[in-house]
């Protein structure tokens, strides 16, 4: 942190500094302790016990099943948010403000009414109860539906974190990009592009953060049918509600270790972000 | 928005007129689209669904004593967690910022942790801590403590949760402030708690403020730490977003959208607060 080492008074003294102590064992206690239960539990039969209940056709086809739900609600989120990020920073139209403070409300919206609302407009007697019809598909209870609620609860990170950035990037770069004659999509790969992209990135990794461990809002528009349409964290619950604790600490862990992994490429492209 | 003029007036003018309209246009669309789509009619829907048969069956439907003890939880526990945050919370940031130890840096990357680990995650962990087969099992029922499957647990999970937000929103704040005043205080002899508490404290009120209404917002809709830790007990440890669960479960759509929407009224009105209250700051910060 800059500007702290040059204080002079009693911080800089090596004494006794009671607020870091009970900082230091409050997260202790709150966040350290939680991980270190959860791999002893995990591993508590032994590592192959844990490895044989991870790769069960169930877990196998959960872990897939979420990261592909991952990867999809990510891509959608990464392009749509771009978009939307950009007409909210560089286009001036009636109607902004509005549309501005419609985007923070899946952060405000429980993801069990996520859920509910998705139910609502595609279940029998909703608004949109045709569209499966039409299409020949199911979309709650199905597969769809389990996309659309991963979609909607981690819609803003991308637009929040690229908004910020693309404001301070200032149109100079376009401009310049445009007097030499480049097309719009020329000027948005070639310059803007480069120049926001460890900020969509922060998005990004945020948005398949949130996707890989979305659970209220899944397990509402899932129902529950085990092996086809169970993520990750529906696997945990069932095994949990089937006293089959192993096999839900093993995937608990292995969430717990991929979203670690995750916090570091946020932290990295956070700290890229900066330096610029 | 809230673009300086100069940056809109003079280069977009240009942009404007090398952009081709249906380009813009298109843009437009599908951002209203994506958005119209997925936040507003949604929203819509659990209006209408809320309202449909009457407002009296919407007053019966969160009047109903289960709903409205799963209410009151929800509101006390988060209260608590509230509380205890914005405490620790600021300590946390506090010490980010003006104290230098090693480990600093893991410290500040172990709270973002929350937002990263699913909650339903966070829930399974506390029961392996503090549950029947857990670690300290058999210290808590010698002492005959309950923790998971009671309120303790509910708060418990609520911390773990919203931890980073009073921190988050505290740190920015510290790092910007000048030090001449503390400096100042010190030099005068006034000791570290003294300082903090009359020259840093009351700068930081907006900023805890802001942090402590998120926490709010975040721990009224909590659901997958809940359901794990808590037992669910109606009327002793039902909170009312696993109750709205309950209630769709059980096919009970009104209902269900019924609290629903007391709950969205609630935190849309606290993130509409802190918008304002962000708006507030940036525009003491233009002034200067």
């Amino acid at each position: 942190m800059p500007g702290s080492e040059k204080l002079p008074g009693p911080r800089t003294s090596r004494r006794f500094n009671l607020p870091l102590l009970l900082v230091l064992a409050y997260t202790a206690l709150l966040l350290v302790a939680p991980i270190v239960a959860i791999t002893w539990g995990a591993l508590s039969a032994g590592f192959g016990e844990a490895y044989r209940q991870l790769t069960s056709p169930d877990a196998l086809h959960a872990l897939k099943l979420t990261l592909f739900l991952g990867l999809a609600a990510s891509a959608v989120n990464a392009v749509l948010g771009l978009c939307t990020a950009w007409v909210l920073v560089r286009d001036k139209f009636r109607g902004q403000v509005f549309m501005n403070g419609l985007v923070d409300l899946p952060f405000a919206i429980s993801p069990v009414i996520a859920g509910l609302m998705l139910i609502l407009l595609f279940g029998r007697g909703g608004w949109l109860e045709v569209l499966p019809e039409v299409l020949g598909i199911r979309i709650v209870f199905a597969l769809p539906g389990m996309f659309l609620a991963t979609v909607f609860v981690s819609l803003p990170f991308v637009i929040r974190e690229v908004m910020p950035v693309l404001r301070h990037l200032g149109t100079e770069g376009e401009e310049a990009a445009y007097t030499l004659g480049a097309s719009p999509w020329q000027a948005f790969w070639h310059v803007t592009l480069p120049a926001i992209k460890w900020g969509l990135l922060y998005g990004v990794s945020l948005t398949f953060a949130r996707a890989l461990g979305e659970f209220g809002a899944v397990l509402v528009v899932s129902g529950g049918v085990s092996g086809l349409t169970e993520t990750a964290t529906l696997f945990i619950f069932r095994s949990m509600d089937d006293r089959n604790y192993i096999a839900a600490y093993a995937m608990a862990l292995v969430l717990a270790l991929t979203s670690f992994v995750l916090l570091m490429i946020i932290e990295l492209s956070k700290s890229k972000m900066k330096e610029r | 928005m809230t673009t300086p003029a100069s940056e809109t007036l003079g280069p977009h003018s240009v942009t404007r007129k090398l952009h081709r309209p249906w380009g813009k246009w298109g843009l437009r669309t599908a951002a209203a689209t994506y958005l119209g789509a997925m936040i507003l009619l949604p929203i819509a829907a659990i209006l209408h669904a809320g309202f449909e048969e009457g407002l009296s069956h919407f007053w019966q439907s969160i009047t109903e004593p289960i709903a409205l003890q799963a209410l009151y939880l929800t509101l006390l526990t988060a209260g608590v967690t509230t509380l205890i945050n914005a405490v620790m919370g600021t300590l946390a940031a506090y010490v980010l910022v003006r104290s230098d130890f090693t480990g600093k840096r893991i410290l500040n990357a172990l709270i973002d942790m929350p937002f990263a680990i699913p909650t339903l995650v966070t829930g399974v962990m506390l029961v392996v801590l503090y549950g029947p087969q857990g670690l300290f099992a058999r210290f808590f029922t010698v002492y005959d403590i309950e923790i998971v499957f009671a309120r303790p647990g509910i708060v418990l999970a609520l911390l773990l949760v919203t931890y980073p937000f009073t921190v988050r929103s505290v740190q920015p704040v510290l790092l910007a402030m000048e030090l001449d005043q503390e400096e100042a205080a010190y030099t005068l002899g006034a000791s570290r708690w003294t300082t903090f508490w009359r020259i840093v404290f009351p700068s930081l009120i907006p900023a805890i403020l802001t942090g402590s209404l998120l926490t709010f917002a975040r721990a009224i809709g909590e659901f997958g730490s809940i359901v794990i830790v808590s037992g669910n007990i109606p009327g002793r440890t039902l909170t009312a977003p696993v109750h709205i669960f309950g209630l769709i479960e059980s096919d009970n759509q009104s209902g269900a959208s019924a609290i629903s929407i007391l709950l969205l009224g609630l935190s849309f009105s606290l993130v509409l607060i802190v918008d304002q209250l962000q708006r507030r700051k940036e525009a003491r910060h233009a002034r200067v």
